[in-house]
């Protein structure tokens, strides 16, 4: 009699323990995934800030700089692919997107070398400075969103909370990895 | 230890200083009662509740009260750099993932910063001019980021506190004192004849309140020295780049005049040593005992350390 109440016992713990991890594991994982989602529409909002400050910029140049409309036509072409693939939900394409953009804008600030007044205009040097500070908020949220969707890819592929995670249905999440063309490229090799 | 541990050990290590502190206003308020009034409670009473009261507004205005005795203003936006300024911040912050804390400018040449605040939804950061106009970019970019980290692991709560309650500790231990020398005169002769063990109480309490405030203030430098490289490391994990804070330090370093702004009570919530003192150059007992900061050399090396690390890491471009 007092065995059976023992192994009883024993059985209901381990069934208690199991419970409890499994509400723990499925709490976190919700808890990743809605950090995730809440960086990746960081992400969002500073890209969309982005979007709104290059037009400005383009503007700015033109007053000085009336005869590089090839620089200018690839930005507005860049940006509106950006723009349509960021409404899209579109991680990867965005990522792409983004890189071609980063590109335009830098051979844009290339042309801005040849104009001196340009580069003292004060108009001109606060909007390269929102500009700069936006770069480097998409890329911290970039940076954010990446090391939590890490945090959650690991814990959605990894035993035991993989159980879980197939149980539930969660699925890992995309990282977002801007693709500039000079990253991509192999280091040249000379001998 | 992690920034996560960090965070755990700041809140155990906030209460134990809170009781600790509560604990000596009893003694000193118990020790008045035995010596002095007869009474029993009265002077025990009015201690706990002055250290209640303390503890109570540092904790819920000590950010307040630091700001305040450093002449801290508000960001002018249309000033290029000071908004540059404000502009970094908010970048940090979203690496840090903390809310956006209040911003501020101190008006003072040299150059210095500090974090203050009871937890990341009520916090302050503060830089001075001298700050802003001597470093670029990228460096204020590793100052603010060292800032932040004091904030993301409750370093700012812990700190404040300290300053708020050493500063009462000293005013305390000073008062009592002064109201002892006159008591002590009326009371002399017609005092009974209370046996050896008295004395030695009387002895050890007297004592108590002389170093009182030399141990407080030991003690907050010791809680600061070791939480600095803890924040120059986990600052730069931040923002992936050591290098940035690495030439901040030596430009704050090389100019080493004292910071007039700050108030002996807050330095060592401070970036840098306010008092340009020049032993936090060096490293040895009486060094270790007395700086607030640990020795800039050492800090600019760990951290150039960790650039060479990210930078071996990286595949050659």
């Amino acid at each position: 009699m007092s065995i059976l109440l023992v192994v009883l016992g024993a059985v209901a713990l381990v069934v208690l323990i199991v419970v409890v991890w499994v509400i723990a594991a499925y709490n976190g994982l919700v808890g990743l995934r809605n950090t995730v989602k809440n960086a990746w529409s960081q992400i969002d909002v500073q890209l969309k800030r982005r979007y709104d400050l290059i037009p400005n910029l383009v503007e700015t140049v033109k007053g000085y700089a009336k005869h590089e409309n090839t620089t200018f036509e690839n930005i507005a072409k860049a940006r509106s692919a950006c723009m349509s693939a960021s409404a899209a939900g579109a991680v990867g394409e965005l990522g792409k997107a983004e890189g071609t953009l980063m590109q335009a804008l830098k051979s844009l600030f290339m042309v801005v070398e040849n104009y001196p007044e340009l580069k003292a205009n004060q108009n001109f040097l606060a909007l390269q400075e929102e500009l700069s500070s936006t770069e480097n908020r998409v890329s911290f949220a970039r940076q954010f969103y990446n090391d939590n969707v890490m945090r959650l890819n690991n814990a959605v592929q990894m035993f035991p909370s993989n159980i879980i995670a197939g149980m539930f249905g969660f699925k890992p999440a995309e990282f977002f990895e801007i693709e500039s063309g000079e990253e991509k490229k192999a280091p040249k090799v000379q001998f | 230890m992690n920034i996560y541990e960090q965070e755990k050990h700041n809140r155990r290590a906030t209460w134990l200083i809170v009781i600790i502190f509560i604990i000596f206003f009893g003694i000193i308020g118990i020790g008045f009662d035995l010596f002095f009034t007869g009474v029993p409670p009265v002077g025990s009473v009015i201690a706990i509740i002055i250290a209640g009261i303390s503890v109570l507004t540092s904790y819920y205005s000590g950010d307040k009260i630091v700001l305040a005795s450093t002449g801290a203003r508000a960001v002018n936006h249309s000033d290029l750099k000071e908004h540059q300024f404000y502009n970094i911040v908010e970048e940090v912050k979203i690496s840090s993932g903390l809310p956006m804390p209040k911003v501020y400018i101190i008006p003072d040449p040299d150059p210095n910063a500090f974090a203050t605040g009871r937890d990341p939804q009520h916090s302050s950061i503060a830089i001075t001019e001298g700050l802003l106009a001597k470093l670029n970019r990228e460096e204020l970019q590793g100052v603010v980021a060292h800032e932040l980290s004091h904030i993301k692991n409750y370093d700012i709560r812990l700190m404040t506190l300290i300053a708020a309650l050493v500063g009462a500790i000293v005013l305390l231990a000073d008062w009592s004192a002064r109201s002892m020398r006159g008591l002590g005169r009326g009371r002399s002769s017609s005092r009974k004849g209370g046996g050896g063990g008295q004395v030695i109480l009387l002895v050890i309490w007297l004592f108590l309140i002389i170093i009182a405030p030399i141990l407080a203030q030991i003690l907050a430098m010791a809680v600061s020295r070791k939480r600095e490289y803890l924040a120059d490391a986990s600052g730069a994990e931040m923002i992936r780049n050591p290098l940035g804070l690495a030439s901040a330090l030596a430009k704050i370093e090389s100019a080493a005049e004292p910071t007039r702004a700050i108030k002996r009570g807050v330095a060592h919530i401070c970036i840098a040593d306010p008092l340009g003192r020049s032993f936090t150059a060096k490293e040895g007992f009486v060094a270790n005992l007395m700086a607030t900061h640990p020795p800039m050399p050492e800090r600019i090396r760990r951290l150039k350390e960790m650039g060479y690390l990210i930078q071996s890491n990286q595949p050659p471009a």
